[in-house]
């Protein structure tokens, strides 16, 4: 894992002692509120709801035991004792206090974590798949890339103040699990027909009101020439990109107005002219960054593990638990265990601080010291022993982590919504909560198998709902939440937009249309089928009878 | 004729509060200064909007309430949020207490 | 109104037209509006004083790619500090067409954002806060941090350079 030089923590220190007076002197009314609420909205500090919120940047999703440990640490000390993980694989606070925000930077500093660019017209914190350097079906990780993006966008002079706000997304496997083709730049790492390892570029995805799956800009791009490319289509955004109207002043929007050809003819007569300078990295630097993510020290062992094997025969939880949430690991004998932030009737994404520190402990007992956040609002330890997961289940189930729903309907992924968020128009922990319940049932989410719920309380949809299998966005109709319903989205490497199916319904109503939908793709699902896919085969009719009927 | 109240967040610790008849502000919904009818509102939202508040609170604004027994009670559910705490967490926020 | 240039306070020397209306004298020294510059190139060309062009949001400033060498100086106005467009003007300026007089940020120019344009190329900064004031800012905003992770034309060195530079040390010492 990478840790900080002197360089890098120089600057996080640098940041926190800036802010630092920034907070005294809007304390001390040398500034105005106006002029503080960019500054402290580049350091991850909204005002919600409540109370404030800080938004901590998990770079690349990726933590060390220590890190963890902090983030607990944090909760307990400048909040209630909790935090949520969000789909952007960063962690928010919902009640720190301005003039403590200083203090816990700086605590953050001292683990090498920050708050920088986690908000404003910046570039945001790079995320990846959760698996990285331990998924089986990767071609390479992808996190030494991310690093180098990370440090590449991190301040970049030019690009502070662009049109708005810049997502980066990274896959370094066939089977995107980082919704690569829903962000301003995905880049899917493929090889090209001389062998060599580099990336597709897509830009344009998004969600948000104008969702957009994107467009390949380049099918190939080196990785030594990886950074200059980058910078050429910022450049080209930051020159073109519209800024009459913030609404249409995502990347998106410039690709669907000029077309992804013209785009494609700015960026490549952008980087013509850069391609050779400064920003090309080198093969003996970028191999220095793919050291720093060397892989742990793994044990040579045998796949299979007798005992692991017998507590599943014994131990039926245990053996769901292993169905669903452990994943096949590229070395021999080890596995990529997830931990559920989705417990039945629970907020997604939510971690209290001891769980926190239990997870943190339980990955340096069996993970290398190593935990993963990912979009979907789970954790994960990517390295354990098969011999080690039986005891780390029983670990993590005694502190209510050890459910066994990864992938199922009831890891749904949901955004705050109007219990905390400022911008909501309806609530969306609650309806998450009561299709959680309403499907509890292991042996029955088992049988529906694969199907993403994914919930947004307002239409920016930071819920992802566009592209959840169904997708549930919670609006506003004369004072009263209702909930309008997507279908056949899909996050993946086949990415698309869900469609709306109909009016939408009361929040009495919504659980029970989900049920009828559930129950009408297991009436007419071919074998194997998951729900996505029946939806592709038969369309929007049969579900939008059940529905509505004759409605 | 609706009545309002002035509300916004607290500058040092973000909390939600409202503007009451002394001028202070306070947590309690049941404290605040409501008015009646558009000049009296906008007045109140005049007083809260002053330069030197500007180190008290932030981003004032206008909600509707409605008078239920002796409490106040503002006719948006997000306001009603904002009274109470997250619908989610009871032990969280004002409704904790 | 202070123009702050090379860690002094420098006076205004120039006066800045509108795109229409009347030119003051010939000898006066002036900012004209790039759509003007391209219109009446030749008759602003042949006047006596010094000639600036200014840069608004959506200017290519590749357009003035033939008369580099006739402008002493270039502004770059931002009407808004949340418009970066003029940072990516700079960097164009500078670093590809090889402007070498003065870059003057223009418009809402504040502290928090000073690093960055002097990292675009800029040299110079018309704020709106009078003299000390003005020059303390700017020295304020330019030593507020000393890492950089970029590469621009602003000579400054980056970690990475440092870093290699520490690297090969190291490789030598234990050699
Ligand atoms: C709580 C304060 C939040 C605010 C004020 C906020 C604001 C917004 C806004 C305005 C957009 C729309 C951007 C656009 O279309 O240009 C957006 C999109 C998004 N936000 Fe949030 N959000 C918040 C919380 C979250 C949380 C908790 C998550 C993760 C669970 C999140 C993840 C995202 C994602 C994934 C998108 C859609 C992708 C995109 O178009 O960028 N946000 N957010
Ligand atoms: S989708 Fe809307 S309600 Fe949900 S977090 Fe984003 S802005 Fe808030």
């Amino acid at each position: 894992m990478y840790r900080y030089d002197d360089f890098d923590r120089q600057l996080v220190h640098e940041r926190t002692e800036q802010f630092r007076e920034q907070v005294k002197r809007r304390l001390a009314g040398d500034i105005t509120e106006e002029q503080f609420r960019p500054l402290r909205l580049m350091n991850g500090v909204y005002l919600q709801l409540h109370a404030y919120m800080l938004r901590v940047a998990v770079p690349y999703g990726t933590l060390r035991a220590d890190q963890l440990r902090q983030l607990g640490m944090i909760a307990r000390v400048y909040d209630k004792g909790y935090g949520h993980f969000t789909t952007r694989q960063n962690i928010q606070y919902n009640w720190p206090k301005l003039d403590e925000i200083p203090d816990a930077l700086l605590d953050l500093a001292k683990v090498e974590m920050h708050a920088i660019q986690t908000s404003g017209n910046c570039i945001r914190n790079t995320t990846t798949d959760q698996y990285a350097g331990a998924a089986a079906d990767e071609i390479e990780d992808p996190r030494p890339y991310c690093e180098l993006i990370r440090q590449w966008s991190t301040f970049h002079p030019e690009f502070t103040y662009l049109p708005r706000k810049f997502k980066i997304a990274v896959t370094g496997s066939p089977n995107d699990r980082a919704a690569v083709k829903v962000h301003d730049i995905g880049l899917r790492m493929h090889q090209n027909d001389a062998g060599e390892t580099g990336f597709e570029v897509i830009v344009g995805g998004g969600l948000g009101r104008t969702p957009f799956v994107g467009k390949t800009i380049r099918d190939f791009i080196g990785k030594n020439d990886l950074f200059s490319y980058l910078e050429a289509i910022l450049r080209v955004y930051n020159r073109f990109g519209r800024r009459d109207n913030k609404y249409k002043a995502r990347i998106k929007i410039l690709v669907h107005e000029e077309g992804i050809d013209k785009i494609r003819e700015l960026v490549e007569e952008e980087w013509s002219q850069i391609k050779d300078g400064s920003l090309r990295v080198d093969d003996a630097e970028i191999a220095h960054y793919i050291e720093q993510f060397a892989p742990p020290a793994f044990e040579t062992l045998a796949d299979d593990d007798a005992d692991f094997e017998r507590h599943k025969s014994e131990n039926r939880r245990f053996a769901n638990w292993v169905r669903s949430n452990v994943i096949e690991h590229k070395q021999p004998g080890y596995a990529i265990a997830n931990v559920s932030l989705k417990p039945i009737g629970g907020i997604p994404g939510d971690a209290t601080d001891t769980q926190m520190e239990l997870v943190a402990d339980l990955s340096e007992k069996y993970s290398f010291g190593d935990v993963r956040v990912t979009h979907e609002q789970n954790l994960v330890l990517p390295h354990v022993k098969k011999a080690d997961l039986f005891a780390l289940w029983t670990a993590l189930d005694a502190d209510n982590l050890g459910t066994a729903n990864l992938g199922y309907v009831t890891d749904i992924i949901s955004c705050p919504g109007l219990d905390y968020c400022a911008l909501a128009t309806a609530r969306s922990i609650p309806l998450s909560q009561r299709i959680s319940e309403r499907f509890s049932d292991l042996d029955r989410q088992h049988d529906i198998g694969e199907l993403k719920i994914k919930i947004s309380g307002c239409i920016n949809a930071c819920g992802h709902h566009h592209v959840g299998h169904i997708g549930i966005l919670g609006l506003d109709k004369r004072g009263k939440e209702f909930y309008q319903i997507t279908l056949g989205g899909d996050a993946s490497q086949d990415a698309s937009i869900g469609k709306i199916a109909g009016a939408g319904f009361s929040e009495a109503e919504v659980v029970d249309a989900i049920e009828s939908l559930v129950t009408k793709y297991i009436d007419i699902r071919d074998g194997g089928e998951r729900f996505i896919d029946t939806y592709r085969r038969v369309g929007m009719d049969p579900f939008k009878e059940v529905l509505y009927g004759d409605r | 004729m609706s009545l309002q109240v002035v509300t916004a967040n607290r500058l040092d610790d973000g909390l939600v509060v409202f503007l009451t008849s002394d001028g202070s502000w306070s947590e309690n919904i049941n404290d605040a200064r409501t008015a009646e009818g558009k000049e009296a509102a906008d007045a109140l939202l005049a007083e809260a909007s002053a330069p030197e508040l500007d180190i008290v609170i932030v981003g004032p604004y206008l909600i509707d309430v409605e008078q239920q027994g002796s409490d106040l009670m503002p006719t948006k559910y997000r306001e009603v949020l904002r009274t109470k705490g997250p619908s989610v967490r009871e032990d969280l926020g004002y409704q904790a207490v | 109104m202070a123009i702050v240039k090379n860690d002094s306070l420098i006076e205004q020397e120039w006066i800045t037209v509108d795109a229409e209306g009347d030119l003051p004298s010939s000898d006066e020294n002036l900012i004209v509006p790039l759509e003007r510059f391209k219109e009446e190139r030749d008759s602003l060309l042949g006047r006596n004083g010094g000639l600036g062009v200014q840069l608004n949001p959506g200017d290519a400033p590749e357009d003035l790619a033939d008369d580099l060498d006739r402008l002493s100086i270039i502004t770059v106005n931002f009407p808004a500090y949340t418009d970066g467009r003029g940072y990516s003007y700079g960097r164009v300026l500078r670093e590809r067409m090889g402007f070498t007089g003065e870059l003057r940020a223009v418009g809402d120019v504040l502290r928090d954002q000073i690093l960055y344009m002097h990292r675009c190329g800029f040299d110079s900064y018309d704020l709106k806060v009078e003299g000390e004031v003005a020059l303390n800012k700017v020295r304020a905003a330019l030593k507020e941090m000393s890492v950089y992770y970029q590469p621009t034309g602003d000579g400054r060195v980056t970690a990475q350079s440092l870093r290699e530079r520490r690297r090969a040390a190291l490789g030598q010492k234990a050699s």
